[in-house]
């Protein structure tokens, strides 16, 4: 059986030494999180999700959810129990304003919590995961009178709340929804139609589920222009707040699938379901789109996530089993064999997912951290930078960080030979359960597209302009010190590979389309690597720094020191390789007729 | 009634400790550091007597290093309602912290006063009863229930042949078990709150005692490792390999 522990000491120094909380502690919201409530958030956050939710992790991937007659779903063993105290433990409400029963942590704490349950139970992280991003749209574009009768049990946890988008013709295409919106004389509306794959839209962890559902009113035009956004929930809800009739909305049947098997994947069938207008008519991607970036960033922390936990469990592996010997001789001379950890291929894989995992945990936190100050900055320039840059980062946190993560969750299954591909060892659980990060919430395909489509042209490319000069502020107090200076130089020509290509791509993807989406992934991939390079260049600065005042804590120090140079060493050399397969362009790609595959 | 918790700082239950190279002691530097199990266990016991009425204040008190304050944060966030944190950087030995604690009960003026058994790093299984002799107050070590009832508590003892019940007359010293209960974990509200729970910071001097230590380690070395084990067929094999290793006669 694998085990988690919570990566307290590394967010910790996240927090304090790259995002420098105590800096923004001017902020609302973030005077509560002072060091040493930081601190124990993280470390009882950590405890609650080592002690009640990873025990079931791996008999909740077994047992997996059950859809019975009448419709209803019951998720495995111990999943209501475990709900029941996370809801006690008021966890939920981490982010949430305090206006509806929230502790108005900062996002980037909130962050912490996501990250540490995704990785000791991503099923059961996506009942509540889903249930914030939910109270987001709602939040942004609800009336005050739905954020009144709804939000608090939200908040709280009593109920939960799901996204419909995803129809049997309309995927990646929302365009397509067929799901129709009648309006009522009394200003409600009747939903009518199917969605599926629809993650938690029935179980039995809470009293109500709200369903968000895209759909269109009679007139609307038959495009994205066309769809509006609507609360339906599963009870009615009666004006003092009780619980009224049943709707009219119904789990039709639940998915087998490959991972997250603890996760209800639901057809929902909607026959003339009460549902109420959360903001104006036909704005409703745009309302769902406010839930979806929180939501794309949240997959981006589940991809580091299965990686952290499968890593933490290779590492273990790795000392225990004892396997050949080591290429320089004996380390283990008193038994038959040395441990894996000796043999370079094996620190190949562990090295790999160390330098992926301690990047991503930077680059996901420090991107919380955007998050609040998008809201949150004392001035409008700061506000404007913050959301410039998260919306540039956001695709490349859920694009990179999941194609990542399902890597090295294989990575680390790879360091237990035959034995992880074996059930019981729970690593080839992990590969599963993060494989499903890379297609929901839009396709790592079109996280690429909306990258190097959308994010790069927006403002007239005001954010990755001011990302490249942050990178630049940063190259230059990393050469300033001889220590850091290799892997500022290296950061350097790394964002120049990345200058080059967005040069390559704005000239070639003008006049032929295809050449941008051909491009588009080793982009992404592209900006992923000089994003990890840039938060490792910050925390090797930050580690001499803290070396220099005589920490206590120098093989913590150290060991990030030898983590950001083989992150240089190995990730630096693939930009210009992602460069020149950015500008081979599309011609090969496309020039097979589409009859000859 | 009052409760008064003990609680020390600890390495952590899940750290495989090491030795320090020169034998003086076990390596802390950098090491992982909670609140030793068998108090957690404590401060959860007088939650519950709190939430059932009976108890009507939880103190808890440390006495260590400054950190020790994350410690007792830890307990206020369980529920605990305000803290001592008596400071002193030498180690801590049981006489002293009894000592210590004997002082603060007269301050204090407790009904109950509920303590780990052992503590997780020493294991020393003695300042409950050194405490409970200092202040003259009757013991119920080794608990596995707690019942107050009036001005008496009943205490079931875990002993060698079984469980044992004494009843005792408040006040008194109790010291937990493992079985006494499952301590739970700290809820985000109370954490928040737990910020702005009092946390009063003392010295030992303040007590008048003095916490210089009295025992003298002569050496720290690792247990002997385990060498490995075979596999019999028969209990005839067993008992043969038994008296081969002069286990048995
Ligand atoms: C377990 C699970 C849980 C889910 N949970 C939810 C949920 O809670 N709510 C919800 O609404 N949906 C949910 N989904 C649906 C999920 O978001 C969609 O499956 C996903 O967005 C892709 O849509 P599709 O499956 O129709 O694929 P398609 O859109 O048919 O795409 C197929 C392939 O073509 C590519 N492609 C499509 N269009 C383009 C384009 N324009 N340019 C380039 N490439 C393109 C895609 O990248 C993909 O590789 C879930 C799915 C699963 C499997």
């Amino acid at each position: 059986m694998p085990s988690y522990r919570a990566p307290v000491k590394d967010t910790l120094f996240v927090l304090q030494s790259v995002c420098k909380l105590d800096a923004h502690s001017n902020l609302p919201g973030f005077a509560d999180a002072t060091p040493d409530v930081v601190q124990a958030v993280v470390e009882e956050g950590g405890k609650f999700c080592e002690g009640v939710l990873a025990p079931i992790n791996h008999s909740g991937d077994l047992q997996g959810c059950t859809r019975h007659a009448d419709g209803s779903v019951t998720t495995p063993d111990g999943f209501k129990a475990a709900y029941d105290a996370f809801v006690e433990g008021g966890w939920g409400t981490l982010m949430a304003p305090s206006d509806y029963g929230g502790q108005g942590m900062p996002h980037i704490i909130g962050t912490v919590f996501q990250e540490f349950s995704a990785s000791a139970n991503m099923a059961f992280a996506m009942y509540p995961g889903l249930n914030e991003g939910a109270q987001a749209a709602i939040m942004a574009v609800g009336s005050p009178e739905l954020k009144e009768r709804f939000l608090p049990n939200m908040v709280h946890g009593r109920w939960t709340g799901t996204m419909n988008l995803t129809e049997p013709q309309c995927g990646t295409d929302l365009g397509l929804i067929r799901t129709r919106a009648e309006p009522q004389a009394d200003g409600s509306y009747k939903i009518s139609g199917t969605k599926i794959f629809i993650s938690a839209g029935e179980h039995d962890l809470s009293e109500n589920i709200i369903h968000l559902v895209l759909a269109k009113t009679p007139d609307a035009p038959d495009s994205v222009k066309g769809i509006s956004l609507f609360l339906v929930p599963k009870f009615l809800v009666n004006a003092d707040g009780t619980l009224g009739a049943r709707n009219g909305v119904s789990c039709g049947s639940i998915e087998h699938k490959m991972g997250i098997h603890a996760n209800a994947t639901c057809v929902m069938n909607y026959d003339g379901a009460t549902g109420y207008l959360l903001g104006e008519e036909m704005k409703g991607l745009r309302a769902m789109f406010i839930m979806m970036n929180a939501a794309r960033l949240g997959v981006g922390v589940q991809g580091l996530a299965q990686a952290e936990v499968a890593y933490q469990n290779a590492v273990t592996y790795a000392r225990d089993r004892l396997q050949g010997r080591a290429l320089t001789g004996a380390k283990n001379p008193d038994a038959k064999a040395d441990p894996l950890m000796v043999h370079p291929d094996v620190r190949r894989m562990l090295m790999d997912g160390r330098a992926f995992i301690e990047g991503a945990r930077a680059l996901i936190l420090w991107g919380g951290l955007q998050v609040d100050l998008a809201h949150k900055a004392a001035t409008p320039e700061e506000r404007e930078l913050a959301d410039d840059l998260i919306s540039l980062l956001t695709p490349v946190i859920k694009g990179y960080c999941t194609d990542k993560g399902y890597e090295i969750a294989t990575t680390s299954q790879q360091v237990y030979g035959g034995h992880g591909y074996i059930a019981e060892w729970g690593m080839e659980q992990f590969v599963r359960d993060a494989r499903i990060a890379q297609i929901y919430e839009g396709t790592n395909g079109i996280q690429a597209m909306d990258l190097v489509g959308r994010k790069l042209a927006m403002n007239g490319g005001r954010g990755l302009r001011a990302y490249l000069g942050l990178i630049a502020e940063n190259v230059a107090s990393g050469k300033a010190d001889p220590r850091t200076e290799a892997l500022a130089t290296g950061l350097e020509k790394a964002a120049g590979e990345l200058q080059a290509a967005t040069m390559w791509l704005m000239q070639n993807g003008m006049t032929n389309p295809d050449n941008a989406g051909a491009g588009a992934t080793a982009y992404l991939h592209l900006m992923g690597i000089v994003a990890l390079g840039e938060m490792w260049l910050r925390m090797a600065i930050a580690s001499h720094a803290a070396l220099d005042a005589g920490s206590s804590d120098k093989p913590f120090f150290e060991a990030k020191l030898i983590t950001a140079r083989y992150f240089a060493e190995r990730n630096f050399p693939d930009c210009g390789a992602l460069r020149r397969k950015i500008e081979a362009g599309s011609a090969a790609m496309m020039a097979m007729p589409a009859e000859a595959f | 009634m009052k409760i008064l918790v003990p609680v020390k700082r600890v390495v952590d239950y899940n750290v495989k400790v090491r030795v320090k190279s020169d034998g003086t002691g076990v390596d802390l530097a950098n090491v992982k550091m909670s609140m030793n199990p068998f108090d957690e266990i404590a401060v959860e016991e007088a939650i519950r007597l709190k939430e059932k009425g009976i108890a009507t204040e939880i103190v808890v008190v440390s006495i260590g290093v400054q950190q020790s304050q994350e410690t007792l944060r830890t307990a206020l966030a369980m529920g605990a309602d305000r803290a001592i944190l008596v400071v002193t950087d030498v180690t801590t030995e049981s006489l002293t912290v009894a000592k210590i604690l004997a002082k603060v009960a007269a301050e204090e003026q407790p009904g109950l006063i509920i303590l780990g058994k052992q503590a997780i790093d020493d294991d020393a299984n003695q300042t409950g009863q050194m405490l409970a002799a200092l202040l003259g107050w009757p013991q119920g070590t080794f608990a596995s229930a707690v019942v107050p009832n009036g001005d008496r508590v009943a205490v079931t003892r875990e002993v060698d042949g079984g469980l044992e019940t004494v009843d005792l007359k408040l006040p008194a010293v109790v010291t937990t078990d493992l079985r006494l209960n499952e301590p739970r974990y700290a809820s985000l509200p109370n954490i928040m709150k737990a910020k702005s729970k009092p946390l009063a910071s003392k010295t030992p001097a303040d007590y008048g005692v003095d916490p210089t230590p009295r025992l003298t380690i002569t050496k720290v070395v690792e247990p002997a490792k385990r060498s490995a084990g075979t596999k019999v067929k028969t209990v005839d094999e067993l008992i043969e390999k038994l008296k081969n290793a002069g286990a048995i006669a």
